[in-house]
């Protein structure tokens, strides 16, 4: 497909110089009315890399951005892969209703995947998994589902829990979330990636199963929407 | 033979685990002077791949159909008595046998959550042609999944789709998730009952409630409860 383009290119007088590249301009949307979300990973890659999948157990990598927000493990996966990686562009977390944008050239990889941590949950993540990046210029929607990584049981006990395999929710920076609460499960059915049943939530701030409030931390599908315009390359 | 052949070289490749069908046998034709003639033109062949996308809700063996007409359903409108089976009791001989269909696969067992199997199923070289796939919540009162008349015609050989499907309500029962009206493992109630006490219209299914959410009379926990899609789909037409 680059091939075209490159003898078109050389035949125009005032061309620029082209290289492999495919510049994305992309806006994340948060959806939700009481979700937080914490930092991006937003990633251009090859048809063997893959952030997650569902059905299959979550890689460590991923479980560390799942259970506590931390995409450091996962960047290295994808820039060990020879991906096209930017991190965080809300420059910290995206807030319900907020948006935030990025600008991102992936080059040859086809495919464009993107993750991040909802809080105040145990492991639920949103994330796109290869998505093919297409080759014909315009602006592509996307919505995006809440997914359980399946690594830790979702107690919803609010305690600073975010290191992989340690229980408990890391937190609910709304402020809004209940405390000392019993927990909601100790058992985690379905250990692949799957989608998230969504929070049980109590009404009760300062005991009961969950210190996620039935009120606020609910969500449906899709969670966040992701605009990309895919830029001619030619002009 | 050669179906039946390439039939099992496909399960195997897909990784299911499984004895060949014998159920499309080709006629050997005799030809004159007892030459056996060669086999017929072969058909377009198929591979579905589907993946329980739920935390705890294990789907009933799936059906899977090639039809030329008709449809399994149909949204705000009634459901059929074989959808009715289908989706209170997981018992999906009834969609199988179904007047409109012209082949017919079954899923082997139950696919739990997390879970992914492939099916694969014919269609003629020509004409029309649509498949449609369906499937029970076993933890619901009747609760399915799938897609129905999806247009398989055009697709060349190599083409595939992927699909998120969403969870649909059959109407055909309350959702009462009460002790002895669900099949599933939750409960190991009663699957069928020709009785409709609901809204006898097909719809998006709204979820389940359960116990921990405040219905007190459910047999179904927290762990139950699901957010859509449930189920995805890749068909692929493999030749």
């Amino acid at each position: 497909m680059k091939i075209p383009k490159i003898i078109l290119a050389a035949s125009l007088a005032v061309a620029p110089v082209l290289t492999n590249a495919q510049q994305l301009d992309i806006t994340i949307t948060n959806l939700t009315q009481g979700i937080y979300f914490t930092p991006f990973i937003v990633a251009g890659h090859d048809a063997n890399t893959r952030i997650f999948q569902v059905g299959q157990a979550a890689s460590t990598e991923l479980q560390a951005l799942a259970e506590g927000g931390d995409i450091s493990g996962v960047s290295a996966m994808l820039t060990g892969a020879g991906a096209v990686v930017s991190e965080n562009p809300a420059g910290g977390l995206l807030a319900p209703a907020g948006s935030t944008s990025l600008t991102i050239d992936t080059g040859t990889q086809e495919y464009l995947s993107l993750s991040s941590m909802l809080l105040p949950t145990n492991d639920a993540f949103a994330g796109i998994d290869s998505w093919k990046i297409p080759s014909t210029p315009g602006v592509y929607w996307i919505n995006v589902n809440a997914y359980d990584a399946g690594t830790e049981a979702n107690d919803e006990i609010v305690n600073g829990g975010g290191m992989p395999g340690v229980p408990g929710i890391p937190a609910a920076p709304g402020m809004d979330a209940g405390t000392n609460a019993t927990g909601v499960t100790t058992t985690e059915t379905n250990q692949t990636v799957h989608i998230h049943r969504g929070n049980l939530g109590d009404d009760d701030l300062t005991g009961g199963k969950s210190d996620v409030d039935n009120r606020v931390h609910r969500w449906l599908n899709p969670v966040i929407r992701v605009r990309v315009e895919v830029l001619d390359q030619t002009l | 033979m050669t179906k039946l052949i390439m039939r099992c070289l496909l399960v195997a490749a897909v990784g299911i685990i499984s004895a060949c069908s014998s159920d499309n046998n080709n006629n050997q034709n005799t030809g004159t002077g007892g030459v056996v003639t060669p086999p017929p033109i072969q058909t377009k062949l198929f591979n579905v791949e589907f993946t329980n996308l739920t935390n705890a809700q294990p789907l009933s063996p799936v059906a899977l159909v090639l039809h030329t007409e008709g449809q399994l359903w149909q949204l705000n409108q009634a459901s059929s008595d074989a959808l009715e089976l289908l989706a209170e009791a997981g018992d999906n001989s009834a969609i199988l046998a179904e007047d409109f269909v012209q082949d017919s696969v079954s899923g082997e067992g139950v696919v739990m959550p997390g879970v992914t199997r492939a099916l694969a199923i014919e269609a003629p070289t020509s004409g029309d042609a649509y498949l449609s796939l369906a499937t029970m919540l076993v933890n619901t009162n009747d609760a399915f999944t799938g897609f129905t008349r999806m247009d398989v015609s055009n697709m060349a050989t190599n083409e595939s789709v992927t699909l998120s499907i969403a969870a649909y309500d059959s109407g055909t029962e309350a959702n009462s998730e009460a002790a002895g009206s669900i099949p599933g493992p939750a409960d190991g109630g009663e699957g069928y009952n020709s009785v409709r006490d609901d809204v006898d219209f097909v719809a998006r299914h709204p979820g389940v409630v359960t116990a921990d959410d405040g219905l007190t009379t459910s047999v179904l926990n927290e762990s139950h409860r699901f957010d859509n899609p449930v189920i995805r789909v890749t068909v692929l037409r493999i030749r």
